[in-house]
């Protein structure tokens, strides 16, 4: 069977299903397959907070987006070209995200009496019958029943034969886009290397289905996506949260300290938890306390102690630290937190992203606080950004805010990583063993930096008491002087200030000063404005931007870059939050652009806010 | 070798006055915390540890202010936190000889919760609980271990809260050493904090500690000259429970119910009496609920000393033993194949 190959310059595919269908497992296949064949490319897996979200249902729903190209990809894409559907419910959910004439590939037996009534389907209205696909390139089978066929001979029972049905569609998705599909066997193997009867049912279907699209007939021709080029280096793939985690990894190793982290289990950031235990022969000491309260005390207690101490968590649980956040700033001692974004207020979207805990970092506690905050643009960037949370928090003996968010602490990209050697050394700065000659210890005293020492337990001639009562401005003896405290508050403002000496400056990242407008984002939200950007430019129109990834401090070139601009607009995941820090601080008139819908924003809803606001 | 040796001549050379920090005590005068202060200076050079290696670390309360007094290292954290907060410091620095100084509300009320997981997880520390049944600090206000009825700034018509049994709670939360100590009884408080850091795992203190501000009086059962042996039961591992101001009370274990006799009737004599076993847990189980009140007929007495010790692991010990077991598995940390994975290509 010889078919030509089409070329195609990008492609996105939103696999969906029921939750037990195995769509996450099968997206995240499919992504490691197309990274290792050399594609740039962005994902955006989403599913429901339930772990058995009823069965057959919308509410159920389980998707995973995949967007790949030949050409840059910095978004999971806004509509997909295929739609494979496992079901009623996650056609009905995720039709309208179908582009015109785009490809639904669907198994008809999650479209019989009981899954239409499930996914509230009127009778009469079943989809492969009443014609309403018919703007579309439809392939439907039966793979339940076809995938039954292959594991006639095996020895797994009916429900875990049926299990392997997500193969069927991988293997099928791979002749589509003529991939080979050893690096899932490979995957396979690992998984299964003490089930050898479920390994070789996976094999079996995966194969099945891979040969099954090849002989079926029901493609004229099968689809290329060349590699991206891609600057020189080493790449894989990578995930945000798994990103965090290496981050902190790496920059425990590099200033050879040890990593303790302490935090309670909470979506999405638990995988940050998850990855680090994988990797105990670091040294890492991962301690799953009973709160998150306890969680961010044992960070204080083991950065106190002289590990490089990090906690990580969403919204809520960040609100339950805000206490001990402010032990940490009064205590001046190193403390990564790690805030994964996601849907609040309250309990809010647990598995949904948003970026509205900006205000929160920056000023969520008692009393004048001042914390450092950076934020992530990418899952790759995740690395980077921990990493720099480390060395700010260890060079400058503060607590850091690191906010990523739902959304690349759980895509993937392809990241070209470092070799340790390259990665920015970080200075210790350990209180020595002094002599009672020496005189008394001044556990304040401060540094041209306005940094304090890190004094640890067992070293001797430094013994001291800490806490969080207001301290002398040298001993960090209790001190109810009122010269002193408001001394120290400004202090301790001033120290958090001074870091932007020591961040990189702001950069464009498209455009120039002649630029009509300039789009100034922060975190996730760098993808849909690049892409935008880009295209916008190959149109003619020529806007700027700036991603902000240094909040509090901002670099400090960062007003004269804005001064640049007459229009400036701050899309966000929220209602508006960085736009406020922007107003209060550089005092320019930039405008909103908002989604809090739970999902990112789609590259033409930022076009159509540039191009709205270029008209005024 | 030489410098070990150095290490124990100079330790040996600390007296109770090298761990008085410069800082004046701010304690209202007659506070029960001024002994138990004094009890813990004499105690440190008995320990044969190094200064800059004993750490004080406590939440909030009047109880809490604590670590200022000692001139070693010190933390006053937040309130109810300091469980959790030495915790992670034994996590990172299992050397240190951590100290965790906490009240009836630190602990029992806002802290409860990090408490009884401090317990379990059996972190080789010492907590000294200062139990005063008030509030005060916050000027007053009835404690969880206020008794039912207790008439406070809070509660006008009377508390109507159940107190906790605090070393219940504590054999409940699989504490591995439970005692109870007082301010007023310097020498026996000494003892116990003594066997308290000897103990490998979380050591429980309960001290009753007079606040003569806002609960005066509080455990004048146990304390005042007149009464304290009559309502007092002082064990001793291997002993007899035996009490009474002439010596002439002992308690007996009927079936599961403990039981005062008379040791002069002729009818028991001390070797009839229920010995005290440090490491059974059922008999602690049934001492801690040794918990009447004093002036209440056929009172049980209240113990103080050892009621329970166990040998546990620790945790910290757990964890480090994990450690090498996967470093040996795995092998030396390599950074550069960790951040590479196992999936790469090159882009050439």
């Amino acid at each position: 069977m010889t078919q030509v190959n089409k070329k195609l310059e990008q492609v996105t595919v939103l696999f969906a299903g029921d939750s037990g269908d195995g769509i996450q497992l099968t997206g995240t296949q499919f992504t490691t397959n197309t990274a290792l064949y050399g594609n740039d490319l962005s994902t955006f897996p989403d599913f429901p907070a339930e772990i058995r979200a009823p069965l057959g249902t919308i509410a159920g729903v389980s998707g995973f987006q995949i967007h790949f190209g030949s050409v840059d990809i910095y978004t999971p894409g806004d509509l997909c070209d295929v739609l494979v559907v496992m079901n009623a419910a996650a056609l009905k959910k995720n039709l309208s995200r179908l582009k015109e004439r785009g490809t639904i590939i669907l198994n008809t037996s999650g479209f019989d009496k009981r899954n239409l009534r499930l996914a509230g389907i009127e009778e009469g209205q079943n989809p492969l019958i009443n014609h309403s696909l018919e703007g579309f390139k439809v392939h439907e089978f039966d793979i339940t029943k076809l995938t039954r066929e292959c594991l006639k001979e095996s020895s797994l029972g009916a429900k875990d034969r049926d299990r392997c049905k997500n193969m069927f569609v991988l293997g099928f998705v791979y002749w589509m886009y003529n991939r080979k599909i050893d690096s899932s066997i490979d995957f396979l193997k690992t998984k299964f290397a003490s089930k050898p009867d479920i390994l070789e049912a996976n094999v079996t279907v995966l194969k099945a289905g891979y040969h099954f699209a090849d002989t079926c007939e029901t493609f004229s021709n099968r689809f290329e996506v060349k590699p991206t080029k891609m600057p020189i280096g080493s790449y894989r793939n990578i995930i945000g949260n798994q990103a965090t985690a290496l981050g902190l990894i790496a920059a425990a190793h590099k200033s050879k300290l040890d990593l303790f982290y302490g935090g309670y289990p909470i979506t999405p950031a638990s995988d940050i938890l998850h990855e680090l235990a994988k990797h105990k022969n670091f040294g890492i000491k991962t301690f799953q306390a009973e709160d998150e309260i306890a969680g961010i005390c044992a960070a204080i207690g083991a950065s106190y102690g002289g590990d490089l101490a990090c906690t990580a968590s969403s919204g809520p649980g960040i609100a339950l630290k805000g206490e001990a956040l402010g032990l940490a700033l009064m205590l001046e001692i190193p403390l990564v937190i790690v805030n994964v974004q996601r849907g609040g207020p309250s309990t809010g979207l647990p598995t949904k992203t948003e970026q509205s805990d900006l205000l929160q970092a920056v000023y969520g506690r008692n009393g004048e606080a001042p914390i450092p905050v950076i934020a992530a643009a990418s899952p790759s960037d995740c690395f980077t950004m921990a990493y720099e949370a480390c060395r700010i928090a260890i060079e400058h003996m503060t607590p850091v805010f690191l906010l990523t968010d739902g959304y690349i602490a759980n895509g993937a990209e392809p990241w070209r990583y470092p070799k340790s050697s390259d990665l920015a050394d970080i200075k210790l700065n350990f209180a020595k063993e002094r002599s009672e000659e020496e005189g008394a210890y001044l556990a304040y005293k401060r540094d041209h930096k306005l940094v304090r020492q890190w004094a640890i337990p067992g070293t001797k001639g430094v013994e001291h008491r800490l806490g969080g009562l207001e301290k002398d401005k040298e001993t960090g003896n209790v001190s109810y002087e009122p010269e002193n405290h408001e001394y120290m508050v400004k202090i301790r403002a001033e120290k958090v200030a001074r870091i932007a000496d020591f961040i990189p400056k702001q950069e464009l990242d498209s455009g120039s000063d002649e630029s009509k407008l300039l789009v100034v984002g922060w975190g996730s939200t760098y993808g849909a404005i690049k892409t935008v950007v880009r295209e916008l430019a190959r149109e003619g129109v020529d806007v700027a931007h700036a991603h902000i990834k240094y909040i509090q401090p901002m670099p400090n070139n960062l007003g004269e870059i804005l001064a640049n601009f007459d229009k400036i607009l701050i899309p966000e995941m929220n209602n508006g939050q960085l736009i406020k820090l922007i107003r209060d601080q550089y005092l320019v008139d930039a405008k909103p652009l908002n989604k809090i819908k739970g999902v990112p924003f789609e590259a033409r809803e930022i076009k159509a806010g540039i191009l709205n606001m270029l008209k005024q | 070798m030489a410098e070990a040796k150095d290490i124990q001549e100079e330790v040996q050379k600390l007296t109770a006055k090298d761990f008085v920090s410069d800082q004046d005590i701010r304690w209202c005068p007659g506070c029960g915390d001024y002994s138990i202060l004094k009890q813990v200076q004499s105690v440190m050079p008995e320990l044969g540890i190094p200064k800059e290696d004993i750490v004080f670390i406590s939440g909030i309360g009047c109880s809490s202010r604590f670590p200022y007094y000692m001139n070693t290292f010190g933390m006053h954290s937040i309130h109810g936190r300091a469980t959790a907060i030495a915790s992670g410091l034994k996590a990172a620095r299992p050397d240190l000889s951590v100290w965790l100084i906490t009240g009836d509300g630190d602990s029992l009320s806002i802290g409860g919760n990090h408490l009884i997981h401090l317990l379990r997880r059996n972190f080789n520390l010492n907590i000294l609980l200062f139990n005063n049944q008030i509030y005060g600090l916050t000027k007053g206000q009835y404690s969880p271990t206020s008794e039912l009825g207790k008439k406070t700034k809070s509660t006008p018509m009377g508390s109507i809260d159940h107190p906790f049994n605090p070393l219940a709670l504590c054999m409940g939360a699989e504490s591995t050493f439970v005692a109870r100590a007082l301010d007023r009884e310097p020498k026996h408080l000494r003892n116990i904090l003594m066997r308290a850091e000897q103990h490998q795992g979380t050591s429980l203190v309960e001290i009753y500690q007079n606040c003569n501000i806002f609960n005066d009086g509080a455990f004048g059962g146990f304390t005042d000259k007149q009464v304290k042996k009559e309502n007092s039961l002082y064990l001793e591992h291997g002993q007899p429970l035996v009490f009474g101001a002439k010596e002439d009370k002992g308690v007996i274990l009927d079936g599961f119910e403990p039981r005062i006799v008379d040791l002069t009737s002729g009818e028991f004599a001390k070797e009839d009496l229920w010995i005290h076993d440090e490491k059974c847990r059922n008999k602690a189980n049934i001492l801690t609920r040794f918990f009447d009140d004093p002036s209440s007929e056929n009172a049980l007495p209240r113990p103080f000393g050892i009621f329970y010790q166990e040998d546990r692991f620790c945790y910290e010990e757990a964890l480090y033993e994990q450690l090498d077991t996967v470093m040996k598995l795995k092998g030396a940390p390599n950074l550069d194949k960790l951040l590479a994975g196992s999936n790469t290509w090159e882009v050439e």
